[in-house]
């Protein structure tokens, strides 16, 4: 191995060599076949002989003291090898976190929110484990709920968190606020005075759910000499590691974690759930702890998207130029901090969206409250303010008298805009190309339903099989939104990849072998870094080795960035790979031909080329027994932390862009909604798996219309407890929820990222949510200032 | 309690089997065939979607004991079930007429054969098996066993469906990365490529 070596990101050009299955093909995923076999294992697939399941007990209630609890009688039980409480804790630290390490292993004398985890149990059958850990006996005394902004900011309000010493409370007001971000730019009152129009709008944003389809779970294996081995889906190993050990008691070496199939993640598998819970068992028990979710459980198994209440303003003149947007944004972070503090980031740096607004007052905060733990989900901040502000976009055009589309393009960010932090976008911005283009789309027919002899077929309407109308009521209505998502971590986080590359000759053909840790959550990372292998390194055969935390970090699976970043360090130690190989074959031939000298040289199809396509040497006889192998990290250029009190800073390393038209059709009568079409257009900069990228277009775009129409986690404001923890009652689209997505894809490159890619998972579920209201609007005629559109918001009933 | 049936044409054996235990718990747990998902454990997302005698079903919501003496076709042998059903006009499944279990006795267990998908080596895999690959109908792959399940049954008994067909016969099935477009386009692909193949 050559050593770690670290590089920063520096431009690159974004010329695509041609090598078969390289980048801009649409390669297959390498984990198709065991995917469509069944032999794919996922993480609750792992077996192990002389294992036993673990059980968590959870909070009945959201926010309590613990007076007592008694383990006896489940301890007792056939079959139970070990009943764990707080007491049981082996290490000092007792906590974890993302940003701030707040969360409890276990409740340590309180509950803060229902469905915390207060006991774990091990048993010889999921059932045994079950049926022990409802005998455990705990007694509550209750404490007052704080389930909003007033119930958390008054000034008699029980503290959620008492004590905190972290570094965001010197800043914020009350210590119910995790966090807040202002941000000043310009003076909005002083331009609200130019401004010929204004509106303003309270919009409410439900609680969303990831509802990945893998629950969480894992395998922990004791190991002999004291440490651990833990199986396991997350989205990012070695965060995972960082807050595991401790907790262990054990040095991080200690713990061998390896990525299991992951069945989506999609922000929910941030944060720890199950993986010290197995641990402890095993270590406890001395022997293989296997832990699985069913459904209920999984909803309080992770954090989910925060319900947001946000207040808006927007100003303009009578041609329709914004004068200025004054908002406060408010998210219910739940009771532990999880990635709150970064999410109020991005909330306010995005909130004004993909616009040109020179005068700006802004704040983003983020409560403690005793709801549900809020975090990471697509889209994360970005998401609920796009559908506030493509609100006000529409009703500030209506008053203008502007069309909606026009009055967006108007305004349109380009490259040059300056964002509220003040950091240019220095890149293309293609705005109001995107919205041309998803509104010059052809509108899909009307009365799509109707079939020979004036019938109805119901599966294209509103209410569909219930076969609740024929086309009475039923009205269409058309609606657009853009939004604008960063990429990759911000505000200062040295958010680096690294990435294990190795090139040797097997059955005389040189091969490369890719090894990270990043998580492949089903976005299709590992096909990537087959193609971009393949491109670098002319081989055709690429070995993508099991994610693990045998080889340096490679970040998150989250913030669109792992293309971008492990792929780029892919590229990066590839790139090295081959200056390696060109060594040696300048050691060898360098006298037989003088392009070894002069000549810059490339590896395709197998061989040493010069640039002007002669072959000077066979990769296969040029290594022969050699192998070149380099671990490396890489970085994307430097961020700065936002300040603290303006919030002015180069926060952001990349955007992406994307916008909707969606077309509704809603039957008043009953206030069902069917949506016809999602168009959308985006920009990806490069398209390094085309296949791939549409795949993640039209799967973000329904997330955000799942969100429009029908999901929402409800939380009883007087209890704070989740009502509706199951598919039964949470609704995520099925396939007849869902309407055509015809995609459009532009790649406008991005000089600053390799091969001038945007990382672009997550800008689709942005904008999808408002396109959907906005066409429901325009149905309906009805104003609609909260998320999801349920029926009896259209019925008034 | 003792469980005998038969999974993908093999007689299976369950011992000590919890009375409370699903065909699914057995499956995954038991029989070493966990490629049946556990997304729900309450029949609503159809990632553990089976062929019980033929019918799909999701079989976290079936008792292990109500499989005694049945035919289970799950994912591990589809590939296997359609070859079968190719081989022996168009019914393996015992449901559509022909003898229970005869067509079935061959039935080998399903057994990998190469990982590369791209190549397609292996040749194992059934058409809808296929199609979801190069449609691009597979991201996290949770769903797509009870998908694929499901889209087999419906292209054995509807030859070439409308997309309205394809939503009805795939509705009880939650997929969460696709947004379903690319699945369509599998369930598409497939009936095409049955189409030409008759």
């Amino acid at each position: 191995m050559a050593g770690t070596k670290t590089t920063t990101g520096a431009p690159t050009d974004v010329t695509q060599k041609h090598n078969k299955g390289g980048i801009g093909e649409s390669t297959l995923r390498p984990d198709g076949t065991l995917k469509v076999t069944g032999e794919f294992a996922y993480s609750s697939d792992m077996w192990h002989e002389d294992m036993l399941w673990g059980q968590t007990l959870r909070s009945t209630v959201a926010h309590a003291e613990i007076v007592s609890i008694d383990t006896a009688e489940a301890l007792a039980m056939d079959g139970v090898y070990a009943v764990l409480t707080y007491d049981d804790l082996p290490a000092e630290m007792k906590n974890y976190g993302l940003e701030i390490q707040d969360t409890p292993v276990l409740a340590h004398g309180k509950v803060r929110h229902h469905g915390e985890p207060v006991a774990l149990v091990a048993a010889d059958h999921p059932e045994t484990a079950r049926r022990a850990a409802a005998k455990i006996k705990i007694e509550y005394k209750e404490l007052p709920v704080i389930t909003d902004e007033a119930s958390a900011l008054a000034p008699d309000a029980v503290l959620v968190h008492e004590g905190r010493d972290d570094e965001y409370i010197k800043w914020v007001s009350h210590p119910n606020i995790v966090h807040n971000q202002p941000i000043i730019r310009g003076d909005a009152e002083e331009a609200a005075k130019k401004a010929d129009f204004v509106v303003k709008g309270e919009y409410t944003f439900g609680m969303q759910d990831q509802a990945f389809l893998g629950p969480e779970s894992g395998l922990a294996v004791p190991s002999e000499d004291g440490g651990v081995d833990l199986y396991v889906a997350t989205q990012w190993l070695h965060s995972d590691l960082e807050q595991i050990a401790p907790v262990l008691g054990l040095p991080e070496e200690k713990v061998r974690m390896t990525l299991s199939g992951v069945g989506g993640a999609f922000g929910g598998r941030e944060d720890i759930s199950m993986q010290i819970h197995a641990c402890l068992l095993a270590l406890r028990t001395g022997k293989p702890v296997k832990i699985v979710y069913n459904r209920f459980e999984s909803f309080f198994g992770h954090v989910h998207r925060h319900p947001a209440k946000l207040y808006y303003e927007h100003g303009a003149t009578k041609d329709g130029k914004l004068t200025h947007m004054k908002c406060k944004i408010v998210l219910d972070g739940g009771a532990y901090a999880s990635a709150s503090p970064a999410v109020v980031g991005n909330a306010s740096s995005l909130s004004a969206g993909p616009y040109v607004i020179d005068n700006v007052d802004i704040e983003a905060v983020a409560l403690y409250t005793n709801n549900p733990p809020c975090g990471a989900m697509r889209g994360f901040g970005a998401v609920q303010a796009c559908f506030a502000y493509e609100a006000q976009m529409d009703k500030l055009a209506d008053k203008v008298g502007m069309d909606r589309v026009e009055f967006r393009q108007l305004n349109a960010m380009e490259q040059g805009t300056l964002l509220p932090t003040g950091q240019p976008v220095d890149s293309p911005a293609p705005v109001a190309e995107i919205l041309r283009r998803v509104k010059a789309r052809p509108l899909p027919p009307e009365r799509q339903w109707e079939i020979a002899d004036g019938d109805a077929d119901v599966r294209e309407l509103p209410g569909g099989l219930s076969n609740t109308t024929h086309g009475e009521g039923v009205v269409r209505g058309v609606g657009y939104a853009v939004g604008i998502k960063n990429v990759g971590f911000s505000e200062g986080f040295d958010d680096y990849s690294t990435a294990k590359v190795r090139m040797e000759v097997i059955n005389g053909e040189a091969v490369a072998t890719v090894h990270t840790a990043m998580a492949e959550v089903g976005q299709g990372g590992i096909t990537v870094h087959a193609q971009i292998a393949r491109t670098e390194l002319g081989v055709q055969q690429v070995t993508i080795h099991p994610a693990d935390t045998q080889v340096g970090s490679a970040g998150s699976t989250s913030a669109s960035r792992q293309t971008y970043v492990t792929g780029g360090a892919v590229k990066n130690s590839c790139e090295l790979v081959r200056e390696k190989v060109l060594e040696i074959g300048r050691r060898k031939y360098g006298s037989y031909h003088p392009a070894w000298a002069t000549a810059e040289l490339l590896l395709e199809g197998g061989k040493v080329v010069t640039d002007g396509g002669e072959a000077l040497a066979d990769l296969a006889e040029l290594l022969e027994d050699e192998t070149v192998e380099i671990e490396a990290e890489w970085r994307h250029r430097p961020t700065v932390a936002f300040d603290k009190r303006t919030g002015q800073g180069n926060g952001h390393v990349q955007y992406s862009f994307a916008a909707h038209r969606a077309v509704v059709e809603v039957d008043t009568e009953l206030g069902l909604v069917k949506v016809i079409e999602l168009a959308t257009a985006q920009d990806v900069g490069k398209a390094l798996n085309p296949l791939s990228v549409v795949g993640q277009i039209q799967g973000g775009t329904t997330q955000g219309l799942g969100v429009a129409v029908m999901e929402e986690i409800v939380v009883d404001p007087k209890t704070a407890k989740v009502r509706n923890p199951s598919f039964t009652d949470y609704l995520i689209p099925t396939i007849l929820d869902t309407p055509t997505i015809p995609v459009d894809v532009l790649e406008l490159a991005d000089p600053n990222a390799p091969y001038g890619l945007r990382g672009m998972g997550e800008a689709p579920t942005l904008s999808s949510t408002p396109a959907v209201l906005a066409a429901i609007r325009n149905a309906t005629g009805l104003e609609l200032n909260k998320t999801p559109v349920r029926p009896e918001h259209l019925t008034g009933t | 309690m003792r469980v005998n049936f038969t999974v993908n044409g093999r007689q299976q054996e369950a011992d000590d089997v919890w009375e409370g235990e699903s065909l699914l718990y057995v499956l995954r747990e038991r029989m070493g065939l966990p490629g049946s998902k556990n997304a729900c454990e309450q029949g609503e997302c159809g990632s553990c979607t089976v062929r019980l005698d033929g019918v799909p079903v999701c079989s976290c919501l079936v008792a292990a004991g109500q499989a005694e003496g049945r035919e289970v076709v799950t994912v591990e042998g589809l590939a296997d079930f359609a070859k079968q059903r190719a081989e022996h006009g168009g019914c393996a499944s015992g449901a559509c007429g022909s003898e229970q279990g005869t067509s079935l006795q061959d039935a080998k267990q399903w057994q990998a054969k190469g990982t590369d998908s791209q190549t397609g080596e292996g040749g194992e895999l059934s058409p809808v098996q296929q199609a979801f690959i190069d449609a691009g109908a597979v991201q996290c792959g949770f769903c797509t066993p009870g998908l694929l399940v499901a889209a087999d049954e419906l292209l054995e008994r509807n030859e070439s469906p409308s997309d309205a067909d394809i939503r009805e016969a795939l509705s009880g099935n939650l997929c969460r990365c696709t947004g379903y477009e690319k699945i369509l386009d599998a369930v598409r692909l497939a009936a095409a490529r049955q189409g030409e193949a008759v």
